[in-house]
């Protein structure tokens, strides 16, 4: 029997990336792939940890790593596309740098895993097999851009992960729920990040080249896989129409809702209230309990 | 034999980089491709191949006086498509690093006092407390009213938890402090 996927949800999916939480529970809950959420698990540093010590965004992941292996789990899976690439890259250079491994043993005060792989929700649903079957509802009319962003394919060398200049993960997932998608050239060009807080002005210029680029090829939607593009795309919309005097009204959504929504599951219990910009247009009728 | 016809002049600052992030800025043979693929770019005063250029040379003042380490987001475009395997971004947080530690006075404030809020609230809650990470950002930067009315919108819509969770907060301000003597053994050494 395989050991349970380990789950780490990470700050965001606990607070302003709930949406990411329930819709990710409820795939799972459909399609039979068990989770079990990592206890007592702590934040994993993300950029203010790397930005300021190295071996606080090693140790940090790492004591979370620990506690998977503790479980019983062999893998974890991190939706958050940032505690994604901090996890996988702790284990990256741990395995790489015998010195700093041993650092980071003594600052957590445990002994280091041998192996833990680290996945992120594309490659654990995209290994399920019958998606096509399980997906019941149909939903017309809906043109999706995937936005991939930049940690869940870069860098290549440490994420390995899709193809890191036009990965297709998302959209094959996708379109086998039925849903479909679109070719652009914005899939992995940076929303601006934690720059959202200090440095605005550039999360809304980047932000609005992507909504351009997405409009620009008749989308109606952006499917999203990490919590704070999805801070960025949605919650600061409004602001970029504002600024820059264009009007774009476009539905931001997790890859989780879609795919729930495609297997059936009610729309009251995916978040969706919870979006800036509503997704009632593009949705109408659809997944109504 | 084998040659290595590489320059590697050894500046103070090239140094620090390669004991900080394991990058030798000495590889660097100024294609570019960092610079052109940096979406940051647009707003920095030097690119990014520049003041890899000017770590190479040992020009502390340029590189400790450009806003590019602070304004870079992280977004691995560089470290991914560099020819010669340097990890660019890993540059970028060594600067940042060495300028925190020299106690150098970050070009770009905000950032920094992001950098420190949000570790502050880590170290105490264990998980991210969001409400508290933005207080404790908009007290050092003195940006009470900025995002005000995003904040209300969020917490009307449930976004932001109003009660922090303690969860693993005792294990983490330990990993912080254990961390910390760590570093500090190490560069005693």
């Amino acid at each position: 029997m395989p050991s349970k996927l380990a789950y780490y949800p990470g700050c965001s999916l606990h607070s302003t990336g709930s949406e990411y939480d329930v819709s990710f529970r409820a795939v799972c809950a459909k399609l039979g792939v068990e989770i079990e959420e990592l206890k007592g698990w702590i934040c994993c540093g993300t950029s203010p940890a790397h930005c300021t010590s190295r071996l606080l965004s090693l140790a940090l992941p790492y004591e979370n790593i620990c506690l998977a292996e503790q479980m019983g789990a062999s893998e974890i899976v991190a939706p958050c596309a940032a505690c994604f690439a901090r996890l996988k890259t702790a284990v990256h250079e741990v395995a790489e740098d015998p010195q700093i491994a041993r650092q980071v043993s003594e600052a957590i005060e445990r002994p280091l895993p041998k192996s833990m792989k680290v996945l992120n929700p594309l490659e654990v649903f995209a290994k399920v097999e019958g998606l096509s079957e399980a997906a019941t509802t149909a939903l017309p009319g809906l043109k999706v851009a995937c936005y991939y962003g930049c940690l869940l394919t870069r860098p290549s060398k440490v994420m390995q992960f899709d193809e890191c200049e036009y990965p297709m993960e998302m959209d094959e997932l996708l379109r086998k729920m039925g849903i479909e998608t679109l070719d652009w050239s914005y899939k992995t060009e940076c929303c601006g990040g934690a720059l959202a807080m200090t440095r605005t002005d550039v999360v809304l210029k980047l932000t609005r080249d992507i909504f351009e680029e997405a409009k620009a090829v008749g989308a109606n939607a952006i499917a999203v896989a990490c919590p704070l593009c999805h801070v960025n795309l949605d919650t600061r919309q409004e602001e970029v129409e504002a600024e820059y005097g264009v009007s774009y009204g476009l539905p931001i959504f997790y890859f989780t809702q879609l795919m729930a929504l495609a297997l059936g599951v009610p729309r009251q219990e995916l978040g969706l209230e919870k979006h800036f910009v509503s997704a009632e247009a593009v949705l109408s009728g659809v997944g109504e309990g | 034999m084998k040659t290595d016809a590489t320059i590697r002049p050894r500046s103070q600052l090239a140094r620090e980089v390669f004991e900080e992030s394991g990058q030798d800025v000495n590889l660097c043979y100024q294609c570019r491709k960092c610079a052109a693929g940096c979406p940051v770019s647009f707003a920095m005063d030097y690119k990014p191949s520049q003041i890899i250029h000017a770590i190479r040379l040992g020009m502390e003042d340029v590189v400790f006086n450009s806003k590019t380490m602070w304004l870079c987001a992280s977004c691995e475009t560089c470290t991914t498509r560099c020819p010669q395997e340097v990890d660019v971004a890993k540059v970028m947080d060594a600067v940042k690093i060495v300028a925190l530690r020299r106690g150098i006075k970050p070009t770009v404030p905000q950032v920094a006092s992001f950098y420190r809020a949000a570790l502050a609230n880590i170290k105490k809650c264990g998980r991210m407390y969001e409400l508290g990470m933005i207080i404790g950002l908009k007290l050092r930067t003195f940006e009470f009213f900025k995002d005000a009315q995003l904040g209300m919108k969020m917490f009307k819509k449930g976004k932001l938890k109003m009660i922090p969770s303690l969860t693993g907060a005792v294990r983490t301000w330990k990993i912080f402090s254990r961390v910390k003597s760590i570093e500090k053994k190490g560069r005693g050494a």
